[in-house]
């Protein structure tokens, strides 16, 4: 559960469908595709009649901004050049900041000539949300933040307390009650509809309606039970540069279907350093520990279970790992880290079931590449749990040192790497 | 009246939210082996019943309330004010907001997670504008050693013990990571006297209070003489005590550190287990945090694994500066081991009062007499199969399973006049459900109906082995007045044979390699109708009689197993499970008809009472 990026396109047709609940003279019609890279371009003409008919802008809308900066923006153009950008660039690779990836989703939308950007942005923090609102909006707003009006609401107070017209810039004119509408309206879009960060920047105006032309939001996950509806068929994009690999999609599934928790993300497949940690603090521990060593190059993933998992669970997540570790054969042998703090209440000999049985079924690849694995837990039914990994250890063959309690958590870092 | 800044003590009470029976057993272990004098739950909220919970009291039984709403609860304890909430993510934001909405209650642990940030921020607000303390979402809680214990918090008994958990130390402890709070118990234990209380706030991104607000208290607290914190990267919340330690508003030493160095060392961002353990900008980082600690004063280690010499090294010195109280250590009493754990860890045994010879559900997959399911049904075993395997332990022939299923058909319905169709019919008028109608029909089985199978089987048995010529027989239960079972019909006689009759015998004939007893039974049935038509060998008399003969027949089964079939009444049980069938098909006939209720005529009673006179 956290905060996660949305697509711009998504983001837009939220803004389009939802907000005229908040403003009703807010007519922004939400004329936005988006092309994926398994996208019929002739359906998506076909079925969205302006794309031909009005010159468009494409972009790529895969959570990162400065997209003009980078040169991926293509500006006023006809359906036909927009289709030959969107062929030619579909899965070549950008490089924005230090990230590389993959392009592989265009936003088009009609091109709208124009002069005035404005920008708006809500965030926010312990103390509430804050409105950002300045007419000098665009690329360079960061430059000009001192016209940037913050306004800050208050939690509790809400929106209906913030005197909002009186906080518009004078700049605005005869304009500053309609933006005060507006902004006081995209608030409640962003309270009421599972936001955590939304920003337009800019908006402009055209014959007086207000047209959103880049937008970058941020949605609470946590909220999806309250405001699936609102929110319809968007996904959850990966950050740009990061695609699931199958095996993260896998685990990630099943973390979704649980109310346990189950994480993993692959650092470094050729790493020889495999963990499965119990716990979210205790696993940033651990990592912080292995690369204090100086192995953080050598981690091959960060892997967190906890919130008691059943048997079943751990035996797929550990299978999952053990698949990932036994693809390629390192002449120093591989390392597993079985680690873990002292539990309050997930039983230890329980979720160490599942991972013994799969252990057990990888016997053969554990020995063929020298696999040394280190346990450390605590907690309910711990004595029971160490023991069922001792007697697998003699079981299997495969070297299985076993600490408890009494051992220091971390300690058993030390120990592995110091083999390896 | 407890100090501001003290949340819990010995006298503290709470309401459980949930039904949480293993959490509020936990709570309950640790006051008994604390020495309090009243449980720290005072009452279950459970929204789908109200009533009373049992648990123990060290060895003790004892009762708590159960109400379903926050408000009775209130009504009834006005002296508890803290709620442990363990309602799901769903509901914790109601649950929360409405206990703060009691005067009484001061202080609400929020157990779930998924809680979304703004539930979670309008409730950090809600409870600083009324002078209230949330811990959590998305924590275990935390405990005040030897007071009071937030639910699953430092977990089993034994660790309570390990960490001294039981009575207070002088080290004040607040983490974000729950999990990592009994880590944090073990090795503050180790190092120190002990904790005074520790406290988890969540991992999350808004937390109802924050670590400085703990650790605020902790200053407050004149038995706490030292404070121990574990950050994470991500957030500010490290700042705010950052910021007090420099303003002077923190005194007593600190022991802080904050993981996630490692993040910076890792490609790409990677999403921790935590929802806020992602730094968005440096300051954020741990290895910014961390720094900035150790420039505001406080006791900053090299990393997580020196964590417990700092501690150590803090504690001499506030103990050398005489700010350590010397106490006695305490008896601990033993709470006994719970019986499902002893018995399952072996360290307790127990007589078992029920023996199951013939089906076992405990396994991965249901087995009749040894055999699994999914065999029976692949291997087409049929009912008669599995009347072998639940009544005999044994897997029968087939031509035996098929004469089972035989004897199913035939007895399966003898239209709606006989007692026990007749008694479920007037049951299911009477209004009763399909089941009571049932038993009602079933209940008629016995001596006189249905019953003569086992009893024909049975004195035919008798009279054979024991060497009785048929005439023999016929004449010693004249002699006793008995009519023989399973000789004689109401309608059927030589002339009019029975079809069903004709029916299994033909089979038997056929299949089974001897009848012996049959052909005993029907040499006495050749007696018996000589002297009167009618009474030849029925239906019953023949399936008890061909049962016993197959069973001889069948080298699977030994003379006890035939004599338990008699002894035991296996063969009462055949006629009451085909008859089943067609009772059944009688109450359901009756329901889908509407059926009214059913008074006899009373022209078809003859009314003979006593006369007054007599």
């Amino acid at each position: 559960m956290a905060q996660r990026g949305i697509r711009e396109f998504d983001a837009k047709r939220m803004l389009a469908r939802l907000l005229p609940e908040y403003l009703n003279d807010f007519n922004y019609k939400g004329e936005v595709a988006l092309a994926g890279p398994d996208t019929d371009l002739d359906g998506m003409a076909a079925e969205n009649l302006w794309l031909t008919k009005k010159k468009l802008v494409v972009k790529p809308d895969q959570l990162f901004g400065k997209r003009g900066a980078h040169g991926l923006v293509l500006l006023d153009a006809t359906w036909q050049q927009a289709r030959k950008y969107i062929e030619e660039k579909m899965g070549s690779e950008a490089v924005v900041g230090n990230t590389a990836g993959m392009l592989t989703h265009f936003l088009i939308e009609p091109y709208i000539p124009h002069e005035e950007e404005l920008y708006v942005a809500i965030s926010s923090d312990y103390e509430g949300d804050n409105i950002f609102f300045s007419t000098e909006g665009g690329v360079c707003v960061e430059e000009k933040w001192d016209q940037v009006a913050r306004i800050h609401v208050d939690t509790l107070k809400g929106i209906d307390k913030a005197d909002l017209l009186s906080r518009m810039p004078a700049s605005l004119g005869d304009r500053k009650e309609q933006m005060a509408r507006f902004v006081e309206a995209l608030f409640k879009f962003y309270s009421e509809c599972g936001f955590a960060y939304l920003e337009i920047n800019p908006f402009t105006l055209v014959d007086g309606s207000i047209i959103p032309l880049d937008m970058v939001a941020k949605l609470d996950d946590a909220e999806e039970f309250w405001c699936r509806k609102k929110w319809g068929d968007l996904e959850f994009p990966e950050p740009f540069g990061r695609s699931l690999s199958p095996e993260e999609q896998y685990i990630k599934d099943i973390d979704a279907k649980t109310g346990a928790s189950l994480k993993l993300t692959i650092l470094n497949p050729r790493g020889h350093v495999w963990t499965m940690i119990a716990g979210g603090g205790a696993s940033v521990i651990y990592t912080d520990t292995i690369s204090d060593l100086g192995f953080a190059g050598e981690l091959a993933n960060y892997g967190e279970y906890s919130g008691d998992p059943n048997t079943e669970e751990t035996y797929h997540y550990t299978k999952t790992i053990l698949d990932l570790m036994t693809r390629e054969k390192d002449p120093r042998g591989k390392i597993l880290l079985i680690g873990g703090a002292i539990a309050n209440f997930t039983d230890v000999a329980n979720t160490f079931k599942g991972i013994v049985m799969a252990l057990r079924e990888y016997r053969v690849k554990l020995k063929e590449h020298g696999v040394k694995i280190y346990v450390r837990r605590g907690g309910p039914n711990y004595e029971e749990g160490l023991k069922l990994m001792r007697r697998l250890g003699t079981e299997l063959g495969v070297p299985i040192e076993v600490f408890g309690p009494e051992t220091h958590m971390t300690r058993i870092v030390p120990l592995a790497l110091k083999e390896a | 009246m407890r100090e501001n800044y003290s949340l819990f003590d010995r006298n503290t009470q709470s309401f459980v939210y949930g039904y949480q029976v293993n959490a509020i057993q936990r709570m309950l272990d640790f006051d008994y082996i604390s020495r309090r004098e009243t449980p720290s739950v005072a009452a279950i909220i459970n929204p789908s019943r109200a009533g009373i919970h049992k648990v123990f009291w060290g060895t003790r039984e004892i009762l708590l309330p159960m109400y379903r709403t926050i408000p009775d609860a209130v009504a009834k304890h006005p002296q508890v004010d803290v709620m442990v909430n363990f309602a799901s993510h769903r509901s914790a934001f109601e649950t929360t907001m409405e206990a703060m909405d009691q005067d009484s209650i001061m202080t609400v642990a929020v157990i779930a997670e998924g809680v979304p940030e703004r539930q979670a921020r309008i409730m950090a607000a809600t409870a600083r504008e009324k002078g209230k303390t949330i811990i959590g979402p998305a924590t275990v809680g935390g405990l005040v050693a030897g007071a009071f214990r937030i639910g699953n918090t430092a977990g089993t008994i034994e660790n309570i013990v390990a960490s001294r958990l039981y009575r207070p130390g002088c080290v004040g402890f607040v983490s974000k990571s729950g999990g990592m709070l009994n880590e944090a118990f073990n090795i503050i234990s180790r190092n120190s006297n002990g904790i005074f209380e520790g406290m988890a706030i969540g991992g999350d991104r808004y937390p109802g209070s924050t670590m400085l607000d703990h650790i605020l208290r902790f200053e407050a607290n004149p038995e706490i003489a030292m404070i121990a914190c574990l950050g994470e990267l991500g957030g500010e919340d490290e700042y705010r005590i950052i910021e007090a330690l420099k303003a002077g508003k923190i005194t007593k030493p600190l022991v802080a550190w904050v993981t996630g160095t490692c993040a910076t060392m890792l490609p790409g961002s990677v999403q921790f287990g935590h929802a806020g353990a992602k730094a968005d900008t440096e300051k954020e980082t741990a290895r910014a945090k961390n720094q900035a600690f150790a420039e505001a004063g406080a006791h900053v280690p090299n990393s997580f694994d020196d964590y417990g010499d700092v501690v150590a090294r803090v504690y001499q010195m506030v103990k050398e500066q005489g700010k350590v109280k010397e106490f006695a250590e305490p008896d601990v009493p033993t709470i006994p081991v719970d019986y499902g754990k002893a018995l399952s860890t072996g360290l307790i045994r127990r007589p078992t009062t029920f023996i199951c010879t013939i089906s076992d559900d405990s396994g991965e997959e249901l087995l009749y007499a040894g055999k699994k399911i999914s065999d029976v049904l692949e291997q087409n075993m049929g009912i008669g199969g599995v009347i072998g395997l639940l009544w005999f332990k044994k897997e029968l022939p087939d031509y035996a399973s098929r004469f089972i299923e035989l004897v199913l058909q035939i007895v399966a319905d003898h239209g709606p006049a006989v007692s026990a169709a007749h008694n479920s019919i007037v049951a299911s008028c009477a209004g009763k459900d399909l089941i009571s109608s049932l038993a009602s029909g079933l209940l008629t089985i016995g001596p006189r109906f249905g019953g003569a199978i086992d009893d024909a089987a049975r004195e035919f048995k008798m009279a054979y082995e024991s060497g009785l010529t048929p005439e023999q027989f016929v004449t010693e239960m004249k002699r006793k007045g008995i009519n023989i079972p399973g000789i004689g019909h109401r309608i059927k006689s030589v002339k009019n044979p029975d079809m069903r009759v004709q029916l299994l015998i033909s089979y038997a004939r056929k299949n089974f390699a001897r009848t012996d007893l049959l052909n005993y039974a029907l040499q006495v049935e050749s007696i018996t109708t000589a002297k009167k038509g009618n009474l030849i060998l029925n239906v019953d008399g023949c399936i008890g009689i061909l049962f016993l003969d197959l069973m001889s027949s069948c080298d699977i089964f030994s003379k006890q197993d035939i004599d338990d079939v008699v002894k035991h009444g296996y063969l009462n049980g055949l006629f009451a499970l085909g008859r089943s069938i067609g009772m059944i098909g009688h109450i359901l006939d009756q329901k889908r008809q509407g059926a009214r209720l059913y008074r006899h005529p009373t022209e078809d009673i003859n009314y003979m009472l006593p006369t007054p006179e007599e």
